[in-house]
């Protein structure tokens, strides 16, 4: 159920996200999803891989700061409101969405979104006792 | 895993070369005056710039009555080695001088130290008497990772620990993975190099799937720059070795003035040989024993080149009481700061090693840094660079900003000033083969 993100730190300078793009690519590794959350002086580039360990081995030799977080691929019905109904199966519960961004590809009908929760196994229950599908990494791969 | 059975690992057997450790003091005071009066008188007959400022000041070799009449000879200073450049302090003709060191010279021309055979052989002595006094042995397998070249640090290592027979690998400076994995492949018990320089070692090991702690590595001696006793206790617990903490200076002899016992707790300076002062580092007047200031150090047997009241620059403080471990030489305390290392920002006296312990105390660890000084609109810009590590990064952009934070404030507590703090990404800063450089100092206009 959950994905394994991994995060790398970088200098908010000109060039410094490409280098961890183009190792992968060289290596054959697909990125499925990227966010980069950036302040004024440094960056974090948030990626789900198609193989996170050899990714974050990669990475690590090649220097980088690298952590693994476990996230959510969460499906969302595609149309006006479909977010809002994720967000609000959380309210009154103690958990916390500590960040989102949208996976680029739809599946059929539905969008796909990677939430980043404070708990992610109470959330697991708390998406499907909604009715909202959690995606497995093998789901990802049909899009 | 390849690696080799290293010799006895037991208690280190005596060391004949070690007895004069163990002197009792009334006899050492002895010692140390007999040798004083006849390098004073060395120098005194040899050396122009030593006879003039004696005569200046109405002294002869003869007035020293005790060994506290030394307080009235000049000192000698770095400036008097470069306005001497090459050889104007020397005290033997050439054909009796076997080596001859010099320093980088970082800043103008270098220092150029000179050796007969009698100190080369006392300079072997005392860097065997360190050894021992760190518990290394024959059997031991020592990796010397100092420079070896113009700098004292590798051939000075070299002699000492081929004279305790060791087995000494010369493997010098740089060449990271291959210091690795030799390392590894020739069983090491023991390294000797600068303490920054080991760390890195310890980093890139890590990166290599190389655990040192596995490794039959159990002492280091680590000298040539100051570093902290958290800095030990990083290198000591991501080792499993034993980290020693060596002093010396080329102007004196090299490593080997003084080095830590077991006990860890204070240098034992090898008294027979150098003759130590604390002086306040303004007045220069000599300060009682327990209190800080700069050190002074007199060659008690250097025939070359005889140091008379050397100012070391180097803050540090005689212990007083003895020693646990039974050895008679006094004991400084390490090396903290030198007065060089005195940064001067905004017009707030500020030491690397302040900055060192604040980053110590957010982090637990000690990250690699790296300070900053510019000028902008008159002002000075002080800006501390910090490489995040694993333990320190975060998914989550809130939990960086707040590590910002915490570092600035700490900075700011214990510097007075405000100072930039930037986490920059792993392995950006240069790492130093030698001595960390730490300060880039961009405040003056380049010549």
């Amino acid at each position: 159920m959950k994905l394994h993100q991994l995060s790398v730190f970088s200098e908010n300078k000109p060039g410094h996200v490409i280098a961890p793009c183009r190792l992968l690519a060289r290596e054959g590794i697909d990125i499925r999803a990227l966010s980069l959350a950036d302040t004024e002086r440094f960056g974090i580039l948030r990626m789900i891989v198609s193989d996170w360990r050899r990714a974050k081995d990669l990475l690590e030799q090649a220097g980088s700061v690298v952590k693994i977080t476990e996230v959510l691929a969460v499906e969302v019905p595609d149309h006006p409101g479909g977010l809002a109904d994720v967000l609000e199966a959380f309210i009154g519960t103690a958990i916390n969405i500590e960040y989102m961004y949208a996976f680029p590809f739809v599946r059929g009908e539905k969008a796909v979104l990677i939430f980043r929760f404070d708990q992610p196994d109470a959330a697991i229950a708390r998406l499907q006792e909604r009715g909202f599908q959690v995606l497995s990494s093998g789901a990802l791969e049909e899009r | 895993m390849n690696t080799v059975t290293a010799g006895p690992t037991s208690a280190a057997p005596f060391q004949p070369e070690s007895a004069p450790d163990y002197l009792p003091a009334a006899i050492l005071r002895e010692l140390q005056l007999g040798r004083l009066r006849s390098i004073v008188e060395r120098a005194w007959s040899n050396v122009p710039l030593h006879r003039t400022r004696m005569t200046e000041r109405g002294i002869e070799p003869g007035d020293l009555q005790s060994l506290d009449d030394i307080a009235a000879l000049p000192f000698t200073t770095k400036t008097d080695l470069r306005d001497t450049y090459p050889f104007g302090l020397f005290a033997s003709p050439m054909q009796d001088i076997v080596r001859l060191h010099a320093s980088s010279g970082t800043t103008g021309k270098p220092i150029v130290v000179a050796y007969t055979r009698q100190d080369v052989d006392v300079w072997t002595s005392v860097m065997v008497r360190s050894f021992a006094m760190c518990g290394l042995h024959a059997g031991d397998i020592v990796q010397n990772a100092y420079g070896y070249g113009l700098f004292t640090g590798g051939l000075g290592a070299h002699y000492g620990a081929e004279g305790l027979g060791a087995t000494v690998i010369p493997i010098s400076g740089g060449n990271t993975d291959r210091q690795i994995m030799v390392m590894r492949d020739f069983g090491v018990t023991a390294v000797c190099c600068t303490p920054s320089y080991f760390l890195h070692l310890i980093e890139r090991a890590g990166q290599l799937g190389v655990d040192i702690r596995e490794l039959p590595v159990r002492a280091g001696v680590f000298g040539a720059e100051p570093w902290t006793a958290s800095m030990r206790k990083r290198i000591e617990s991501a080792a499993g070795i034993q980290a020693f903490d060596i002093y010396g200076l080329s102007e004196v002899i090299g490593p080997g003035v003084a080095v830590e016992c077991p006990h860890q707790d204070g240098l034992h300076i090898f008294e027979d040989h150098f003759y130590p002062e604390i002086v306040d580092p303004e007045s220069g007047r000599v300060l009682p024993e327990g209190e800080e200031g700069e050190l002074v150090l007199t060659t008690l047997s250097k025939q070359a080149m005889p140091m008379i009241r050397y100012r070391t620059r180097d803050i540090t403080a005689l212990m007083p009481g003895a020693c646990p471990c039974g050895r008679s030489l006094r004991r400084m305390r390490r090396i903290g700061r030198r007065s060089d290392d005195m940064l001067i920002v905004r017009g707030v006296n500020v030491f690397p090693s302040q900055l060192e312990a604040a980053l110590l105390e957010v982090e637990g660890t000690l990250p690699h840094y790296q300070i900053i000084l510019t000028c902008q609109h008159g002002l000075d810009q002080i800006e501390v660079q910090v490489e995040v590590t694993p333990e320190m990064f975060s998914d989550q952009i809130g939990v960086l900003e707040r590590l910002n934070q915490r570092i600035s404030d700490a900075l700011e507590h214990v510097l007075g000033i405000r100072a930039q703090v930037t986490l920059v990404e792993p392995l950006t800063i240069q790492r130093s083969e030698g001595k960390a450089r730490r300060v880039i100092d961009r405040r003056r206009v380049q010549p």
